[in-house]
């Protein structure tokens, strides 16, 4: 694969903008119960039916850790390649509205869970690491619902106090193709580790987009605007955009850029000002006095490291060292952890590298057109492996594969069954060939004269020929060699 | 046989526990103190069918191996109580029923008692006269102009009147000692985390400590003993093994060493007051007890910095009274901004406003450093004054206020003055150490007074113990004329 070069700047009619991103992402905690009640945190559940007295914060009611999602926490940590801090500390963060019953979120501020950690991309351009400032644990707020009624609005408590872990990326990124890769990578890091679902339709992860842009060569960071809540990486690809394009346009026109907090409408395919520097919210963050510092025993930090599974970068690694694969194969086979699995057990059956070739091609073509996730292949791994098997071994050219692919899809049924009783076999007995070709030669024996006297282009029009005679099932390779023997005699 | 009620609810056990009296007997005579003292306005709500029902229950099957079989007990109104009323003294809260029971008073049914009625205290807990509450002044029994204290006004109140045998507060910076000081009861501050905090109206989440009220010694052991316990709802619980206070209360207090903190004798302080404590000293030197004079040199920060963190915690903790879920909400207010104001304005008292604005200025951006930053490390070198001197002795004796209980409306437009009134208590609340008030004497006008004895951390015995022989050699009983019925 050839390396390309890093090409996103702004193109403004005094020079070259490059384009800073730094991104909170909110990551919904994979756990059965919120962060500090029992709650179940199962998704769709009817309005307000997930809600305990603490999550709607009654009088007296007080909040408890829920181990399980500390643990999330941590490992979530250890797949970021960060520190874990053994002491941090839970802060509340008052402002009043309507759907923060406590009238302050519970959530870490000076002494967050998780310290420094990196994220490694691949792109085209080489690998570049993204710095991991921070992660920490926090709750989530309720949703208001100001569409059902003209002059009301409803609120729904399931989502309070459900655990989030707020991702904190250094201002490292550079394009929008850079924030999908790293979404992407955190994405497969979680659900790799089991700690979060990544499933961003229904919002279990979600990000603030942090976005300056700077003279390309500038050392000094431009002000950054903060662009909330956005729940989709296309979303935060235009936003971006969208963001960037503005604030080179205030620079060009001389004027200055607020630092605030804006929206992204998705309809206008804009970002909008919500609320300026000065009218920020004094969140007067104090330790909350219901909770004690979390203390994490070093012990419990190495359990969790042992009993971590192998994450994307490492089996990439493998996946090359073993398999044969390529840096690119390798990263795309790694991205989901059930398409690893499912290419580790077509590689155990099948030729590695053709397994990778063929998973990478008309698989996902197939899986794409239809909106499947590998794990609702209507080709199970056992399948796939005997087909590319039976390529392999020349049971069947390329051409046929494509065919029996399809049937398979359709039926669902094994590929020696469908060669069988298809009569799809392919031609490979060199004795049958020959004859073949010479029944074709003889026939066309001009064309034979014209090819001897230099015109090579026709060679292609006796492969074609043998083609149609053996209904597709002639093997190519062994065709071309006693084709071209043939010729020669 | 004799009024049953001006017992002690030790005696009054024993009297069930022999059958002199049923508990519907003893319920229905509580009744009737509570029915012709309405003049002292210390219940907010009475459960009088429900108790009754509940003693009729207990008679009907009698459990004597119950450490307080029958007994029918009024709680302050800041306890969680499955559906009765619970309003913190607050408008806010005039409507609320909630679903569960605090921990504390679950503590106390299980052991055999039942609900009487809930008492009236200052707003939120948030007063040292009972003369912020919604539902009105609380009048002292020892005299009709004078406040019970506060925040437990009523609890001491209806103690001190025979309206309860015994009874529970809450103390966040002295609201359990200083009101049984002002009325002539016993009143006991847990270590901090003794007792659960669940299902307790929150004022200050690190301080806030239940505590029980009672009319002797024997009486706290016993319902600190029903009351206190791990409870895993609560995160700054103390997991530890129950103690049996009651049965191991001794009045054997030779050779234990009793420190005076210099920094307790206070300009201004009336000379009843200092002799008070020097009588206290004398009975517990007579008693074999050893007198160390000690230092706390933070003592005099430690006024300033309660009322810091106090009300930083509180302006938090009572957000969520908001009109949305629960509670108040104003009909006035076109949106949710100005229902929020709107409701809070008419649903708090003054004092409850002043903390919540004092508690938000210091937790607001540049001043949280100067402010409650300092002061939670001044906390600090409170918490380690008293840690280095309990190396060296067991216990402290100080008095309980400055002052005997003062006259209604004398301090509500002073609240300095008000807050100093809290000077001795709040050092304890800051450093989370248990802290007992007994009744020790009267001023001169025949005020009761009161003298506190503070412990180590989860060291209640040794303070009940050294209470419990002061107590029977201090000479001092509590008389009060019933003259509001």
């Amino acid at each position: 694969m050839s390396k390309e070069k890093f090409d996103y700047f702004i193109r403004g009619e005094k020079g070259k903008y490059e384009v800073v991103i730094g991104l909170e992402v909110h990551a919904q905690v994979l756990s059965k119960s919120k962060l500090f009640s029992g709650s179940s945190t199962k998704f769709g559940a009817d309005p307000n039916n997930q809600v305990s007295l603490i999550d709607s914060a009654f009088p007296g009611m007080l909040p408890v850790i829920n181990e399980e999602c500390v643990k999330q926490a941590v490992r979530t940590g250890l797949g970021l390649n960060a520190k874990i801090n053994n002491y941090s500390v839970f802060d509340r963060k008052n402002y009043f509205y309507a759907d923060l019953p406590q009238g302050y979120q519970i959530s870490q501020y000076k002494n967050p869970i998780v310290g420094e950690g990196k994220v490694l991309l691949e792109m085209p351009y080489g690998s570049k690491e993204i710095g991991i400032e921070r992660l920490h644990l926090e709750q989530d707020a309720g949703k208001s619902i100001h569409d059902m009624d003209p002059s009301n609005t409803y609120v729904d408590l399931n989502r309070s106090g459900i655990a989030l872990m707020e991702i904190v990326s250094k201002p490292d990124l550079r394009s929008p193709d850079e924030v999908n890769a790293y979404i992407k990578k955190l994405r497969s890091i979680m659900r790799y580790l089991g700690t979060c679902d990544g499933n961003m339709q229904e919002g279990s992860l979600r990000a603030d987009v942090n976005v300056s842009v700077r003279k390309e060569g500038d050392t000094n960071f431009g002000t950054r605007c903060e662009i909330k809540n956005v729940n989709s990486i296309k979303f935060m690809q235009m936003a971006i955009e969208y963001e960037a394009a503005r604030q080179v346009e205030l620079i060009e026109n001389g004027k200055k850029i607020d630092q605030e907090t804006r929206l992204f409408d998705t309809k206008k395919n804009e970002t909008r000002s919500m609320r300026s520097k000065e009218d920020a919210h004094d969140y007067r963050y104090f330790p909350d006095p219901d909770l004690l510092p979390l203390k994490l025993e070093q012990k419990l930090i190495d359990d969790l490291k042992k009993s971590l599974p192998e994450l994307p970068d490492k089996k990439k690694e493998r996946f090359v060292k073993e398999y044969g694969l390529n840096a690119y194969e390798a990263n795309v086979l790694v991205s989901e952890k059930e398409i690893s699995d499912y290419y580790e057990e077509v590689a155990k059956l099948s030729d590695k590298k053709l397994a990778a070739t063929w998973m990478m091609g008309d698989l996902f073509a197939m899986l794409n057109d239809r909106g499947l996730d590998i794990s609702k292949s209507p080709i199970s791994a056992k399948h796939f492996a005997e087909l590319v098997q039976a390529i392999k071994s020349g049971e069947i050219s390329g051409r046929i594969a494509k065919e029996v692919f399809e049937i398979m899809v359709e039926s669902g049924d094994n590929p020696k069954k469908i060669i069988e009783s298809k009569g799809m076999k392919q031609q490979s007995d060199p004795k049958e060939l020959e004859k073949m070709i010479n029944e074709i030669l003889s026939k066309n024996k001009d064309k034979v004269d014209q090819y001897k006297a230099g015109k090579e282009k026709l060679f292609g029009f006796f492969v074609g020929q043998v083609m149609k005679l053996s209904g597709g099932k002639a093997n190519p390779q062994l065709t071309n060699e006693i084709l071209k023997k043939l010729l020669k005699g | 046989m004799a009024d049953i009620t001006n017992q002690s609810l030790n005696d009054i056990i024993e009297n069930i526990k022999t059958k002199k009296v049923s508990s519907t007997e003893l319920t229905k005579a509580y009744v009737k103190n509570i029915e012709s003292a309405k003049k002292l306005n210390a219940f907010v709500t009475t459960t009088f069918d429900q108790a009754l029902d509940n003693a009729k229950q207990f008679d009907n099957k009698p459990n004597f191996d119950q450490l307080l079989p029958g007994i029918p007990l009024a709680v302050k109104d800041l306890f969680c109580t499955e559906n009765t009323k619970t309003t913190a003294g607050s408008n806010i809260l005039n409507n609320f029923i909630p679903s569960y029971e605090s921990t504390v008073t679950k503590n106390l049914w299980d052991h055999g008692s039942f609900l009487l009625g809930k008492l009236n205290c200052d707003e939120f807990a948030m007063g040292s006269s009972n003369e912020t509450s919604y539902y009105g002044n609380v009048i002292n029994p020892v005299g009709d102009q004078l406040v019970p204290g506060g925040s437990s006004g009523g609890s001491s109140s209806a103690l001190a009147a025979d309206l309860t045998p015994a009874t529970i507060g809450t103390d966040t910076g002295g609201s359990i000692r200083q009101p049984a000081s002002f009325t002539g009861t016993v009143g006991l501050k847990p270590t901090y985390g003794l007792c659960s905090r669940w299902g307790i109206v929150a004022f200050a989440s690190s301080l806030d400590q239940a505590g029980p009220m009672t009319k002797n010694i024997k009486d706290c052991a016993i319902m600190l003993e029903a009351m206190s316990g791990f409870d895993e709802k609560d995160s700054t619980s103390i997991n530890k093994k129950k103690e049996q206070y009651s049965k191991n209360l001794k009045d054997n207090i030779k050779g234990l060493k009793i420190g005076i903190p210099k920094e307790y004798r206070v300009d201004n302080m009336p000379k009843e007051v200092d002799e008070l404590w020097e009588k206290g000293k004398k009975i517990l030197k007579d008693l074999g007890a050893q007198l160390i004079d000690i230092s706390l040199p933070h003592t005099k920060y430690a006024l300033p910095t309660y009322y810091i963190v106090a009300p930083a915690e509180a302006s938090s903790n009572l957000a969520r009274y908001d009109g949305v879920r629960y509670g108040y909400r104003s009909k006035q207010g076109k949106d949710l901004i100005e229902m929020y104001e709107k409701t809070r304005s008419e649903g708090f008292g003054d004092e409850v406003k002043r903390r919540i604005l004092i508690g938000t200025y210091v937790l607001s951006s540049g001043y949280y450093d100067a402010y409650y930053l300092k002061a939670q490390k001044v906390r600090q070198l409170i918490k380690k004054d008293f840690d280095d001197s309990f190396k060296k002795i067991d216990a402290i004796l100080t008095p309980s206020t400055p002052s005997s209980a003062f006259k209604i409306g004398e301090k509500t437009n002073d609240p300095v003055s008000m807050y100093l009134n809290d000077i001795f208590t709040v050092p304890v609340n800051l450093a989370g150490l248990p802290a007992l008030s007994m009744p020790a004497g009267v001023d001169k006008q025949g005020h009761p007074l009161g003298l506190q004895l503070i412990g180590k951390a989860l060291d209640e015995q040794k303070i009940l113990n050294i209470g419990y022989a002061f107590e029977k050699n201090c000479g001092y009983k509590n008389e009060i004329k019933k003259w509001w019925s």
